[in-house]
């Protein structure tokens, strides 16, 4: 008889190995879905992990990785403060939304100006913009013990109408013979947030992903707040009489993680996209909580983590392309990859054993 | 016996592979907003598409890319297919339009085609339909048969495009039934079938017998047709599997021939760029079959106005015609220019309600 124990202790080695289980699980069934769909499962897996860090175009495919990686390790930094501490950010795409909104708005305020403090002054404001969208939720649960799993969802989709708002009138184009969407910030030096090194994807953005990761490493392992949020998510009743403020951590998590999406949507804005339009939201704020946890919640697990679902984006759309793999497809094999990071968790804190189970 | 497998479709690849960079081939590539099965927008350029290929056969390979969000991802997308050797790239949504010029910028020696779009470029033409064409006679249709006399409309985004052919629809309506009222209901939306469905719900509880849609699914058609006495048009595909009712017409979407000629352009080396719009007279807007739910008087005025608009004879807005404001637009016997309906930001007089901003 097989049966599940539970481990007295998790298993580390479980722990650390499982992300890589999970992919290779993926890459195997996922191979045998492409194949049952008829297409050259060697290849196709070969095309989504391959062809975009040494194939033949890898040249552009590459800093297209920093790009596409960036907002979602920006995001799913913020996310994995609150998730420790077992509050449930699920509404970074509306501060996202919100970050892109104020950002640009605080840019085009100055139009057509060229000067220096405009891309500092936007970096602000997309700042706020998240932070303020996160706050609701956050005021909320702390004045009247709302859930802020659900108001924070919901303000995703307020946030897409005053995104669909302001494309059609605040911020709409003068010039644009009516059509919906904002300037194009790409096309205006003081607000465009450029590659650093041409060529390189590198930009303001990718930046800040890389010091938020280094922060959130310190902050987690040798600061006191650190250590209150570590300590509320695994023992909350400990963390109570440690003097742990319920409320100020509340408040801290969600704006720090909305300060970020708000960040990572100005980025956004103000670079690759280059204008706020209706459609310009395409999913970081909820796929970063994938990359949260794909990466455990660890500061240096969601780097690689946001590296690995860049990759799978990249090549899926290679893939799609070269293979004419459906995009359906593409998005059972993303999905494979957080079923499978879930269900080989479970080794982590239960062992597989064969017989019948001792009596205590 | 796996592994064989495995091996045999690896070689297979690199066969492929190598084939096809050797060969002489046109490469066609299309950059969808939505699935190919979406039985609307993206499904008709698809048609397109496999109609390119019938007509060139091994001349031509088109490669696609479906769910490309507008924005930098569809920039990565034209790139890729740029760098992978395409010859001529169609990318098919207004939220393409800035993406399309930055990779064509970088691919100077490859054509590229936007659709719906104003921004051209040396190696960017832009191409749209004339679908207020089909609005008007989806108009005529919707004046004669309401009983109500309230047309709903679900209105995806309050753009030009849509705006003009709420206007078009509108116009034609009131000519044959001076007493129509529009409701229009903003979905925000191109294709969400649980949106769609509930609005049209909401348009055939405020009383609406006839619905036209601006949306691609088919749920304003399944509730209709759940509804009962209420008639519907398929949009951008024909929906016919509606049909005879509630779905009584519809507006197709038509690519096959431009892509056809703008292929063989290619292959010719003769292409331009141009601006091509483009309706019910050169095909690229086709009418749906009138099914046999409406009376035959009313179907042949209907065919009267489609006559006469693809002839030239007719033009769907001629004056005179004020704006909802009250001013003059155009005067007695004024037809529209084309700069003014590409960027139709005004309702026209007698239509309720503001363009959301």
């Amino acid at each position: 008889m097989i049966r599940l124990e539970k481990r007295p202790q998790p298993s580390r080695a479980w722990s650390m190995a499982t992300p890589l289980v999970a992919v290779l699980a993926t890459m195997l069934f996922g191979g045998l879905l492409f194949a049952a769909l008829g297409k050259p499962p060697v290849e196709a897996i070969r095309t989504i992990f391959w062809e975009p860090l040494f194939g033949e175009f890898s040249f552009y495919y590459r800093p297209q990785l920093l790009v596409k990686g960036a907002p979602l390790v920006l995001i799913a930094i913020g996310l994995s403060l609150g998730f420790r501490a077992g509050i449930w950010n699920i509404g970074a795409e509306g501060q996202y939304i919100m970050g892109a909104i104020f950002g640009a708005g605080a840019g085009l305020a100055f139009y057509p100006l060229e000067a220096f403090y405009i891309f500092p002054i936007m970096v602000i404001a997309g700042a706020f913009g998240g932070w303020l969208w996160a706050m609701i939720p956050a005021v909320l649960k702390t004045r009247f013990g709302t859930n802020e799993i659900l108001v924070s969802l919901m303000l995703v989709y307020v946030a897409e109408q005053f995104l669909a708002s302001v494309s059609l009138g605040l911020l709409k184009n003068p010039e644009g013979f009516g059509f919906p969407g904002s300037r194009n910030l790409q096309s205006w030096d003081a607000a465009h947030n450029a590659e650093l090194i041409a060529g390189t994807g590198m930009h303001w953005g990718v930046v800040a992903a890389l010091i938020a990761v280094i922060f959130a490493y310190v902050l987690l392992n040798r600061h006191m707040t650190g250590y209150h949020i570590r300590l509320t998510g695994e023992a909350p009743r400990a963390a109570k009489f440690a003097g742990v403020n319920p409320t100020r951590l509340v408040l801290f998590c969600l704006g720090t993680s909305g300060a970020l999406a708000g960040l990572a949507g100005m980025f956004e804005v103000s670079g690759p996209s280059g204008q706020i339009s209706i459609d310009f939201n395409v999913g970081y704020g909820f796929t970063a909580i994938i990359v949260a946890f794909l990466g455990r919640l660890h500061p240096v697990g969601i780097l690689l983590a946001g590296g690995l679902m860049a990759l799978t984006y990249i090549g899926g759309d290679i893939a799609q392309s070269n293979l004419q793999l459906p995009a359906a497809a593409i998005q059972v094999f993303q999905g494979m990859l957080l079923f499978f990071l879930l269900a080989f968790d479970l080794l982590t804190n239960f062992r597989i054993a064969i017989g019948k189970p001792e009596v205590a | 016996m796996k592994l064989t497998n495995l091996l045999t479709s690896a070689a297979m690849a690199l066969g492929l592979a190598a084939g096809a960079a050797m060969a002489d081939t046109t490469k066609v590539g299309f950059v969808y907003v939505g699935p190919v099965g979406d039985g609307g927008w993206t499904y008709e350029h698809d048609q397109g598409r496999k109609a390119v290929e019938a007509e060139f056969g091994d001349q031509v390979e088109t490669v696609y890319v479906e769910n490309v969000a507008e924005g930098p991802d569809a920039e990565r997308v034209m790139t890729q297919m740029a760098l992978e050797g395409a010859d001529l790239i169609f990318t098919t949504s207004f939220g393409y339009m800035d993406p399309t010029i930055n990779v064509a910028k970088k691919f100077p020696n490859v054509k590229f085609e936007h659709a719906t779009g104003y921004k051209r470029a040396d190696n960017v033409s832009t191409y749209s339909a004339r679908f207020y064409e089909g609005r008007a006679v989806q108009g005529t249709i919707a004046g004669h048969m309401t009983e109500s006399n309230i047309v709903g409309y679900i209105g995806s985004y309050p753009i030009p495009e849509v705006v003009r052919g709420i206007n078009s629809a509108y116009i034609h309506a009131k000519k044959v039934n001076p007493d129509v009222e529009f409701k229009i209901v903003w979905a925000f939306t191109w294709f969400d079938p649980a949106k769609e469905a509930d609005a049209a719900k909401v348009l055939i509880e405020q009383g609406a017998d006839v619905i036209l849609q601006h949306t691609d699914s088919t749920a304003p058609q399944a509730a209709a047709q759940a509804a009962g006495n209420v008639i519907t048009f398929g949009q951008a595909s024909d929906m016919s599997e509606y049909g005879p009712k509630p779905r009584v017409s519809s507006i197709i979407d038509d690519w096959a021939p431009y892509y056809i000629a703008r292929t063989k352009a290619v292959i010719d080396g003769n292409w331009e760029s141009v601006d091509t719009w483009d309706g019910i007279g050169a095909g690229m807007v086709g009418i749906g079959e009138i099914s046999d739910a409406v009376p035959a008087d009313v179907k042949e005025a209907a065919l009267a106005i489609k006559a006469s608009i693809a002839d030239g004879s007719y033009h769907p807005f001629t004056g005179p015609i004020k704006k909802q404001d009250g001013s003059d637009w155009l005067a007695e016997g004024e037809t529209a220019d084309d700069g003014t309906l590409a960027g139709m930001n005004f309702y026209v007089e007698g239509l309720d309600g503001d363009i959301p901003q």
